[in-house]
């Protein structure tokens, strides 16, 4: 299943609807990363509320997404994981660390907005692609 | 075990297919949907094993009762290349493949039981069991 | 084939494997019991009343409950199946447990209806004594399971409410409040064991989830002691928290705890740690953005 992907402003949201095999995480982080450059995205929010599991795969492929987005010069965000889910990945030892999240949609967007706005207020010097 | 669930593992669909039937079985018999996801999340990791190392293989899903208590039985065995080194597979971190070496030892830590068994070039069984104490 | 001298002895057969004498007699009986239905339910709850059993119930309560089992009573001697006097004994337990009613006056009444039904059977073939005795014969093994079938409901019955309770008195013990809003504090307080602990965090991430907390200040001041478990429980709160987008501030952490969050390997300039409740708040509600008066107390991060 492809996950849809949409542009809002600076910002990309993909908005995963259902299960994900391990190819279509890897097929959904090809295809943020590539529109990421050709958008000049400044952020990019994953929402995951539709996913009842998180395994070491879903972690690592959100991992790199928000590393690589990063080098691109747009900060990731997840949005939605469920409380049980979290409650088993944290059991499970996977802890998202570095990447930043948020409790929704809206909450992920304010702080996108806040992140964006700060390194706008620094100048142009942390530009990451030169 | 006559009326074990089996699901072949072949392809990366067949992990989520696991993992859903898993969560399936374990609502079906009265786990809470906080267990359900545990069930689901160390099947996905043991799957998905399957599929890396040795290619193929099965997952064969059951229900026990044990005096008050129930549990869900997963059972994943392949014929793939075995694991050489079975306590250092199962330490967090550990892996062969670059990944982050958490599948195994996370797997033991959400469910109540589990066992590995391996033989170097025969193959892999892990069991694993989740309980839950009956008219709670 | 008519008749075997085994039947008395069986604790009631199933109504298939029943030689027909014993099936003859049991019918024998419930006609008998169907017959005096008024007169033995008046009897029984008369006795019942007089041996003061029940006494949180109405003498009307009493006589409605004593017509059920009464009824449901004689429906299992007939049908030789429990499942319906089973399902009325959980429902009546159910009913009488939240009153109060002991164990002991439940399996007191079952044994006077047993008595004042072999009593009128007395009554009945106290002329015909061979008769009698395989009556009584059939009727004994019945009745001793059908006690028995009364009490074990009940006995899970109030195992179960016990149960419930207890899970309610624990959920009451580790309140999750709210203070203002998006900020949740959760005061632990006593011993945690690992399925407290458990069920602490499980209400905490879904507390966090219907209030859209953005900070949690959890103060652990009440508890005396932590074992190694029960620390890394905690971070796996804090880290789970964060991934619903919450960030957990941790106060009144003792020197003793704070070792075995180390031992344990926990890095504690990733965990936010303030020294008291009060300047927990503080912190708290300066990350949500809101002024705060002074900051002088506030542990320095790293
Ligand atoms: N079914 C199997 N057959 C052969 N080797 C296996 C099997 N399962 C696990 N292993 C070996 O055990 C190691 C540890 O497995 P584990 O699942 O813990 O980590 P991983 O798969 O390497 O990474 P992760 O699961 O975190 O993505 C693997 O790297 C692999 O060498
Ligand atoms: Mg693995």
């Amino acid at each position: 299943m492809e996950v849809p992907i949409l542009k809002q402003g600076h910002y990309l949201i993909a908005s995963i609807q259902s299960a994900l095999t391990d190819a279509d995480l890897s097929q959904l982080r090809e295809a943020l990363i590539e529109r990421v450059g050709r958008f000049r995205a400044r952020g990019v929010i994953v929402d995951v509320t539709a996913l009842d599991v998180m395994d070491s795969f879903a972690v690592r492929t959100l991992r790199d997404i928000a590393h690589m987005a990063r080098l691109r010069g747009a900060e990731t965000v997840i949005v939605g994981i469920q409380p049980e889910v979290a409650f088993a990945m944290v059991q499970l030892g996977l802890t998202l660390k570095g990447v930043s999240t948020a409790l929704d949609l809206e909450e992920g967007l304010a702080f996108l907005n806040v992140q964006t706005q700060v390194r706008i207020d620094r100048g142009p010097g942390r530009l990451d692609r030169g | 075990m006559a009326d074990d669930l089996l699901i072949p593992i072949t392809a990366d669909v067949d992990v989520v297919t696991a993992r859903q039937r898993g969560r399936d079985l374990a609502a079906e018999a009265g786990f809470s949907s906080g267990d359900q996801t545990v069930i689901a999340a160390a099947i996905s990791e043991i799957a998905r094993n399957i599929l890396m190392y040795a290619k193929r293989g099965e997952i064969a899903l059951s229900l026990v009762a044990n005096g008050d208590r129930q549990g869900v039985v997963v059972v994943a065995r392949d014929q793939g290349p075995g694991i050489r080194d079975v306590p250092r597979a199962m330490q967090d971190g550990y892996s062969t493949s670059g990944g982050l070496g958490l599948g195994l030892p996370g797997a033991r830590r959400l469910m109540d039981d589990f066992d590995v068994t391996s033989d170097a070039g025969k193959g892999t069984t892990v069991t694993m069991k989740k309980w839950r104490r009956m008219n709670a | 084939m008519a008749t075997k001298g085994k039947e008395a002895q069986s604790p009631l057969p199933d109504p298939q494997a029943q030689t027909e004498s014993t099936a003859a007699l049991l019918r024998e009986l419930v006609a008998h019991l169907r017959q005096n239905r008024t007169q033995l339910r008046e009897e029984w709850a008369r006795r019942i009343t007089r041996a003061q059993l029940l006494t949180a119930m109405t003498e009307e309560e009493i006589f409605a409950e004593a017509t059920s089992v009464y009824d449901n009573y004689v429906e299992a001697l007939e049908t030789g199946t429990f499942e319906a006097l089973q399902a009325y004994a959980r429902n009546l337990s159910e009913r009488i447990i939240p009153r109060g009613v002991e164990t002991h006056e439940v399996v007191g009444i079952v044994l006077l209806l047993r008595d004042v039904l072999a009593r009128s059977l007395f009554g009945k073939y106290h002329e015909d004594f061979d008769k009698l005795n395989r009556i009584l014969d059939a009727y004994e093994p019945a009745a001793n399971r059908i006690a028995n079938t009364v009490a074990v409901g009940f006995v899970q019955e109030r195992e179960r409410i016990i149960r419930q309770q207890q899970e309610a008195i624990r959920e009451l013990s580790t309140p999750v409040l709210q203070v203002r809003e998006r900020l949740l504090i959760l005061p632990i307080i006593g011993v945690i064991d690992p399925q407290r602990a458990r069920q602490l965090t499980e209400q905490l991430l879904r507390a966090i989830r219907t209030n859209r907390a953005k900070v949690v200040v959890i103060d652990i001041t009440g508890v005396a002691a932590m074992d190694s478990n029960v620390a890394n429980h905690l971070v796996q709160t804090v880290e789970a928290s964060r991934l619903l987008g919450a960030t957990v501030i941790v106060t009144g952490l003792s020197p003793e705890i704070a070792q075995t969050l180390v031992t344990i390997g926990v890095d504690l300039s990733e965990m936010a740690t303030v020294g008291d409740l009060q300047g927990g708040i503080e912190e708290a509600e300066r990350l949500l953005g809101y002024k705060v008066l002074p900051l002088e107390d506030l542990t320095p991060k790293a």
